[in-house]
């Protein structure tokens, strides 16, 4: 029999300590749409989405309201479009963005991603089309994200694309000027992307997927904080242990959510993400997690070794709740959408430089970061060929979510509304990379012996 | 399929009785109670099985958050399975 303690226990992570499921993302394959004809083609693809998908939003609300817990998101992944839409005799694929929006419309759901290519090697000529339609395609849609992953631990990192990535950035950037760049915030540039990502803006259906899925994405930086509490001033042991007993509870409620969803979807579950996963609301902030640490600030010295911590902990605590883990699986660290972090940039305590270092460690990458509006789309590219360098070498996923807000400089406060919240300006280094990433052609892909 | 009703609030007579005469009302059974008073404080669970409730969760959900509102504590009602996960390998 379940204890009052542990019933309480239950009620207080959820409405004490914003426990929640962040996402269910239903993972789509559009590879059967493919159609010589544009026209033909999108409505193969509104079709699929609309039919696949048609009961996911009633099914999220039921599961919220039976089991108590608030889920957050429902959103769909789809085949990255690059690959389906290759065969249709076209320049540009903003009109496949603009189906895309009018089936996540018609359904009722924030976010679609899968507006991707994968070129960690080479890009094919649908690859191009894609990445060139991406400014436009976020510019003229809500709900669509794009990806690229540019690098991968076996194939090196795809220098040409990083070149491009950095103009495309800009050009996105420059498109949706009126809105503070929110174009940029729906763009992921990965390196070693993975196929059951649940999570926006990077989710796409990988081609090893099956017709669809459901992976889930939990959060609850909240329950993990309020857990530390109770351990004030004793050693990282402990800190490490009560960690993992949360992540444990928390990635049981994701398993639970996936599972019912799927059977009443009459869909495989794919995987749980285990998640640790920041809004900007007080007391859902990874930051401070790492302050309840021991750390005057976010980003102070300590900062790197208490998010890797944090990091593995909670993928011990998580995997033997959940039947499958994947995704993403860790800490995030976006800026704008933890309350920590945005504090932690305001007083100075957290640069660029830190998070950069923080990313060797946790769940992804730099993730949406503000920088200046008049950032090269050199420096953009090299900032990108760091972190896909970063992930290729400890064979990890990084990313890059960067926002060059056109007409702000540093310290301006940028508003980007909802989930993705708010933030400060960063500074960016000075100096010039710019004969650097002229240069072109592939990075190598590393030794995986000898590693020190 | 089993229930777990809890109710939190302020302490005054007859909080026990109004929600159980609504359990039974819908006819449902009441299988394990925890009651405390923590300065003035009232909390309550109940473990209940609704396999021959006369209506769906979702309407009981409401229903008991209108008698919570009337009685002027918060009542919440949630599928057993979510405290069973969470709290049992």
């Amino acid at each position: 029999m379940l204890l009052a303690k542990e019933i309480f226990e239950t009620r207080q992570m959820i409405e004490d300590n914003k426990l929640d499921v962040r996402t269910i993302t239903m993972g789509i394959s559009l590879r059967a749409c493919s159609h010589p004809d544009l026209k033909v083609f999108c409505q193969n693809i509104y079709d699929t989405i609309t039919h696949a998908a048609q009961h996911l939003v009633r099914v999220g609300e039921d599961i919220e309201a039976e089991f108590g817990v608030p889920i957050i998101n429902k959103r769909i992944s789809v085949t990255p479009i690059a690959i389906v839409a290759e065969s249709c005799r076209t320049d540009s694929y903003v009109p496949v963005a603009e189906a895309m929006e009018r089936a996540a419309k018609e359904l009722g759901i924030n976010f679609i991603g899968g507006f991707s290519a994968l070129v960690e090697k080479k890009a094919t000529e649908g690859d191009l089309i894609l990445i060139r339609s991406i400014p436009e395609a976020l510019a003229c849609t809500e709900r669509v994200c794009a990806s690229v992953n540019i690098g991968t631990t076996k194939a090196g990192i795809n220098m040409d694309a990083v070149r491009e990535m950095g103009l495309i950035v800009k050009r996105t950037a420059a498109l949706t000027a009126q809105r503070d760049a929110i174009g940029c915030a729906k763009l992921v540039i990965f390196a070693n992307a993975v196929e059951d990502n649940p999570f926006m803006a990077g989710a796409f259906h990988g081609v090893g997927e099956g017709t669809s899925t459901i992976n889930v994405g939990v959060s609850g930086p909240g329950v993990v904080k309020h857990a530390l509490e109770s351990v004030r001033g004793q050693p990282f042991d402990e800190i490490a242990e009560s960690i993992k007993r949360s992540a444990f509870k928390i990635t049981r409620v994701g398993q639970l959510v996936a599972r019912e969803a799927a059977k009443r979807l009459g869909v495989k579950m794919g995987i749980i993400d285990l998640s640790l996963a920041p809004t900007p609301a007080i007391g859902d902030s990874v930051a401070y997690i790492l302050e309840e640490m021991g750390l005057e600030h976010c980003g102070a010295p300590g900062t790197t070794a208490a998010l890797a911590l944090l990091n593995d902990a909670v993928k011990k605590g998580g995997l033997m709740a959940a039947q499958h883990v994947g995704g993403l699986s860790g800490a995030f660290i976006p800026v704008s959408e933890d309350a920590g972090m945005i504090a932690a940039v305001e007083c100075g305590s957290l640069t660029l430089e830190k998070l950069e270092a923080m990313t060797c460690v946790c769940s992804v990458g730099l993730d949406m970061i503000a920088i200046p509006g008049d950032t090269s789309a050199a420096t953009i590219s090299g900032i990108i060929a760091d972190e896909a360098a970063i992930g290729m070498v400890n064979n990890k996923t990084t990313a890059v979510r960067l926002i060059p807000v056109p007409g702000k400089t540093v310290g301006d406060q940028v508003e980007f509304g909802g989930l993705l919240g708010h933030c400060p300006v960063m500074a960016v280094n000075r100096f010039s990379c710019h004969d650097f990433i002229a240069r072109g052609g592939r990075i190598p892909a590393p030794l995986r012996s000898l590693t020190n | 399929m089993n229930i777990v009703i809890t109710i939190i609030g302020t302490d005054r007579v007859g909080i026990v009785a109004k929600v159980s005469a609504a359990l039974a009302e819908h006819n449902i059974n009441i299988l394990d109670i925890n009651q405390n008073i923590l300065h003035g404080f009232f909390n309550m669970v109940m473990v209940a099985d609704m396999s021959t409730a006369s209506a769906p969760l979702k309407v009981l959900q409401e229903h008991f958050k209108a008698l919570g509102e009337s009685i002027g504590v918060d009542i919440k009602i949630q599928h057993e399975e979510i405290f069973k996960v969470m709290h049992r390998v």
